[in-house]
């Protein structure tokens, strides 16, 4: 994980927390930094703890111990209602029987604000969020992608210096889900509000988030930009739960070199001792398909396969391979429709591929 | 860093961290302990005094006092006796009648068979330890030290019997064969109650649902009509129907309708309404997909009704019957009105307590009743929490078809039926109207001269609607701002599952039982709260904490509905929750509210067992009057308050239908759209 290498850029700092419920524990030693600004994505599968952190740092289900410091200041046992932040939820919990206007404007009451500021406000937020004119409509008059736009103007009304979003885009349908997506992105870089998202769509915390805290079983198990969880995954747990990936069984026989089946593989230079039982990874999308002739010019990792199924997904096809190398497993290659064609590979035939030697991770090993 | 050497190394710091409580939590808190104290106080502390009586057992210990007598000439021989010995010498007093109650007294003088209170001779009595007490005119005596007076004081000391905690109540009552026989005979006419009234109203629910008979909406407002009336009212129609003047007496062949008979018939009419919507209910939500497997499977419907009816509302069908079982064993008004010699246990409770004055043995029979009562409403909770997850299921609507003979015979059926309880109230109307019933049926209203009559009068009727309208608007705030406190707030949760027991304890308690556990606590010249024994405020509260228990239900299924997230949206906006409460929470959860309140009101107009131990002659209510005129031989009288009640509840009801629909679609417009 990473430290904090400047301790004025992090907004948001949670220290070692921990969450049981009874003899469950949901959070084991959780530590992150968020810079100010930053749009940060949790992603887990679902009970990997991460709705148990986001609910914590809103003060909603108190942490059993460790500390979360927003701005600063401490906020480890505030209540909710002394803490600074705007929420949006899968459900959207708009008031139903309040209008969209006043459902907007419920957290600017009370505030200080005359009539003329709320309304003024309140236009200004179904502006920007662009629904301007259904602010006199009650919420169920609105589709569900509309109401979660107003669930988040009303979040961010009176200006929280913290957005959190626990996993917003879920009820709705895809389409309205990828035009929400980018939506709330625009959104959130307008406002520069620091913000944090729980999902479990990795698509989603791909492209919106500018760090990904990716969680399993209670514990982080990286964090980093999207770039870096899905090319350079920390654990194997990583690797497979973003993207998607073959997995071997392997032994370290050299410095950049490992033993599968029955053949070596090289790949760049790793941090474990000889002899050692790893799990190979390579995703599809970066197995290079040769043609059906060995080209007079090939690298390293070069193997003759079996195209045993191809199925059509649109873009790309997916094609699961076997190898006399790899007896264990079948290889899933990604292959564009454009090499498909060029090459002209065909189901069953026996096709020589590539697996570029940057491209082949290793880990701990543990069961398939 | 690679997680797996986390796991190994990091433990989990001890200690956890306090949540700093917001001012909301404070107040949430805060409203939850009030209320609480507030079940504490009106049914906790009042059954604990009723058990801890129905343990304490008063004797006269006679060793404990010493008396000498005098010659004529007033000197004292200097031989002492102690009464114990006198006893064992004369038998005045066999040993078993030496047990008596807390009020119990026995005259000295007994123990001196040649006792004239003319005679010159003296007496000295006194306590042999400080556990002796005896009265002298009305000064109590616990000292040791003789009390020398001459024959005609003398025969003012009267003896006080010692106070013991012990099972000799319950022995006692166990060995009464009039008592124990109750038990049987409660038990008798609850069972068959309960199975003639979950047929009727399993076939009823049955054609209303599954039938495409007409009328359904007419036949639905005449089941619930039972409702609204005191179980007493059948009672009475019972007696003008087959009493001994009754108009078709001759239906029973000679068979006295004062009894058990009298008791099963009005047990159906007042329970019929709780069976028919509970199991109404169960119907409802069948699914249709399994009528349609059915008839693909080529099963015939009596085999679908057995293997797809039947199972799919037999959680409805064992619900009301506990149910039923419950509110027959616990009733009062009706084996009262009509039970005639055959006594049951509710009314064996009265009788001790009212007619005897013995508090011990009400206690000792209202434990004895409880258990029944609290085994029926544990099992129907049970049965009720398995019904719930059915309902969640996703299940297609059964679209009854229509069958001309199906549809005639349910027609009939339902019209049966809906005669049975127009004709129970209708007589009572007619009777209330007739000038002298068998002999001069000219009509007149002589009989709603209630202020001629015992029982309070038209001040009794007005009481009832103050009562009931009291109980209402306080029931409705206390057990809805409970509700919500319970169901809404954050973290204590021992204290929010203590407060949930307490809310559910009513239910399990009868009427009767709550009344006179309310004497014990409140009548208690210590208690502090002794102020409001006979007062208006003690039949509001009794009434409240009585019909708890389906209020707080209705509540909280309402507050269920309500996104749970509501509260954190508010609390993030920094808004205090109070404003959430009355602006979101309260207008949504209208509807149920509305309901409570009518609900309370209706119980409140009918109720009888639970406050005919705690009104004064200020405070008489209508169903009281009913009760007390049936008592005093004017029946007429006492059906036509029984209508003036069903009229008032009826009102009452038109009132919340206007309110709900009228009122409500001004300020629920967000339901209709979409």
């Amino acid at each position: 994980m990473e430290g904090i290498k400047d301790p004025q850029s992090s907004y948001l700092s949670i220290k070692n927390l921990w969450k049981s419920f009874g003899s469950f524990t949901a959070l084991k030693d959780v530590s992150l930094d968020i810079k100010e600004g930053e749009f940060v994505c949790f992603l887990g599968p679902s009970g990997c703890g991460k709705t148990t952190l986001l609910r914590a740092i809103a003060g909603l289900d108190l942490q059993t111990s460790g500390a979360v410091v927003q701005g600063g200041k401490d906020i480890s046992n505030f209540p909710a209602s002394e803490r600074d932040y705007g929420i949006v939820f899968q459900s959207y919990a708009l008031f139903p029987n309040l209008t969209i206007e006043k459902n907007i404007a419920f957290g600017l009451e009370n505030t200080g604000r005359s009539k003329s500021e709320i309304n003024e406000r309140v236009s200004e937020l179904l502006d920007l969020i662009g629904l301007p004119d259904q602010g006199p409509k009650y919420p169920a008059q609105l589709s569900g992608g509309q109401q979660q736009r107003i669930a988040l103007a009303r979040a961010i009304a009176s200006g929280p210096g913290l957005l959190l979003l626990d996993e917003p885009l879920s009820a709705l349908d895809a389409k309205v889900r990828v035009y929400l997506r980018h939506e709330i992105k625009t959104l959130q870089q307008k406002l520069g509000v620091t913000t944090i998202m729980v999902t479990h769509d990795q698509e989603e915390a791909l492209s919106m988030a500018d760090r990904i805290v990716v969680m399993n079983e209670g514990k982080v198990e990286q964090i980093g930009t999207p770039n870096e969880v899905y090319c350079k995954p920390e654990t194997l747990f990583v690797a497979d739960f973003i993207g998607e990936m073959t997995q071997f069984r392997g032994t370290i026989s050299g410095k950049s070199l490992v033993k599968v089946g029955n053949t070596e593989l090289n790949m760049v230079e790793h941090r474990f001792s000889q002899g050692r039982e790893v799990s190979i990874t390579i995703r599809p999308e970066d197995i290079i398909p040769l043609g059906a002739k060995l080209p007079a010019k090939s690298g390293k990792n070069v193997f003759s396969a079996q195209l045993v199924e191809m199925e059509f997904l649109g873009s790309f096809w997916r094609c699961k391979l076997k190898s006399d190398e790899f007896p264990e497993a079948l290889v899933t290659a990604d292959f564009s429709v454009n090499a498909v064609r060029r090459l002209s590979i065909e189901p069953n035939q026996i096709l020589w591929i590539e697996l570029p030697s940057e491209s082949i991770l290793a880990f701990d090993f543990q069961a398939a | 860093m690679n997680s797996a050497n986390i796991d190994n190394t990091v433990v989990r710091p001890k200690g956890s961290v306090k949540a700093k409580l917001s001012r909301d939590d404070i107040i949430m808190r805060g409203g939850m302990i009030v209320i609480a104290l507030y079940l504490v106080i009106s049914l906790v502390f009042p059954l604990y005094s009723m058990f801890s009586k129905s343990f304490s057992t008063f004797q006269y210990d006679l060793s404990k006092f010493e008396v000498q007598v005098s010659d004529d000439a007033g000197q004292f021989s200097p031989e002492i006796t102690n009464l114990q010995n006198l006893n064992e010498g004369l038998k005045v007093i066999p040993d078993e009648e030496l047990s008596t109650g807390s009020g119990g007294r026995l005259g000295a003088t007994i123990f001196f068979p040649d006792f004239s209170f003319r005679s010159p001779v003296m007496y000295r009595i006194r306590n042999v330890d400080g556990q002796g007490r005896f009265l002298v005119g009305s000064t109590l005596m616990t000292g040791t030290d003789w009390q020398e007076m001459d024959s005609n004081t003398f025969r003012r000391v009267q003896l006080r019997p010692v106070r013991s905690t012990g099972l000799s109540n319950f022995i006692n009552y166990f060995s009464t064969p009039a008592l124990f026989k109750s038990i049987q005979n409660s038990i008798f006419i609850a069972i068959i109650s309960t199975i003639i009234t979950v047929i009727l109203a399993f076939w009823f629910a049955y054609a209303l649902n599954r039938s495409c008979m007409r009328f359904k909406g007419f036949f639905r407002l005449i089941a619930m009509a039972p409702i609204l009336v005191p179980s007493l009212l059948p009672g009475i129609a019972l007696v003008y129907l087959f009493g001994a003047q009754g108009v078709i007496k001759g239906l029973l062949f000679g068979a006295s309708i004062y009894g058990p008979i009298g008791i099963i018939i009005g047990s159906v009419f007042f329970t019929f309404p709780h069976a028919f919507l509970i199991i109404s209910t169960a119907l409802a939500i069948s699914d249709a997909r399994l009528y349609e497997a059915a008839i693909s499977l080529k099963a015939s419907p009596w085999k679908t009704f057995w293997t797809v009816t039947i199972p799919g509302a037999r959680y409805g069908i064992i619900s009301a019957a506990f149910v039923v079982f419950n509110l027959v064993i616990t009733d009062f008004g009706l084996p009262k009105v009509i039970g005639g010699q055959f006594n049951v246990l509710a009314v064996d409770i009265y009788k001790q307590v009212i007619g005897q004055q013995n508090f011990e043995m009400g206690a000792v029979v209202s434990v004895v009743l409880i258990i029944p009562a609290i085994l029926a409403f544990a099992i129907d909770r049970v049965v009720q929490s398995k019904q719930v997850a059915l309902l969640t299921a996703r299940s297609v609507p059964f679209n009854p078809k229509p069958s001309s003979r199906a549809d005639f015979i349910f027609t009939i059926y339902c019209g049966l039926v809906g005669l049975f309880i127009i004709g129970m109230l209708g007589i009572c109307q007619f009777a209330a109207l007739i000038k002298f019933w068998p002999y001069d049926l000219s009509l007149s209203l002589n009989n709603y001269q209630f202020d001629k009559m015992d029982g309070g009068g038209w001040g009794a009727y007005y009481n009832s609607i103050k009562m009931a309208l009291l109980t209402a608007l306080i029931g409705t705030c206390v057990i809805f701002f409970g509700a919500y406190l319970v169901e809404k707030s954050s973290g204590f949760k021992t204290g929010r599952a203590i407060f949930q027991m307490f809310a559910m304890l009513p239910m399990a308690i009868p009427g009767m039982v709550l009344g006179l556990a309310y004497i014990f606590f409140f009548n208690n010249p210590e208690n502090p709260l002794h102020i409001v024994y006979g007062t208006m405020a003690i039949l509001v509260i009794c009434t409240v904490t009585h019909f708890y228990t389906v209020s707080h239900l209705t509540a909280v299924t309402a507050l269920k509905q309500m996104d749970s997230e509501f509260e954190s949206v508010s609390a993030s906006l920094k808004q205090p929750t109070f404003k959430l409460f009355s602006r979101v929470t309260v207008p949504v959860c209208l509807p149920a509210i509305l309901d409570i309140a009518i609900y309370l009101f209706v119980n409140a107009m009918t109720t009888v067992s639970a406050v005919v131990f705690l009104y004064s002659p200020k405070t008489s209510l209508a169903s009281i009057a009913v009760l007390n005129m049936d008592d005093a031989g004017d029946i007429a009288p006492a059906a036509a308050m029984g209508m003036m009640i069903f009229y008032t509840n009826i009102f009452a009801r038109v009132i919340h239908l206007i309110l709900s629909k009228g009122v409500l679609r001004r300020t629920q417009a967000w339901r209709s759209s979409n």
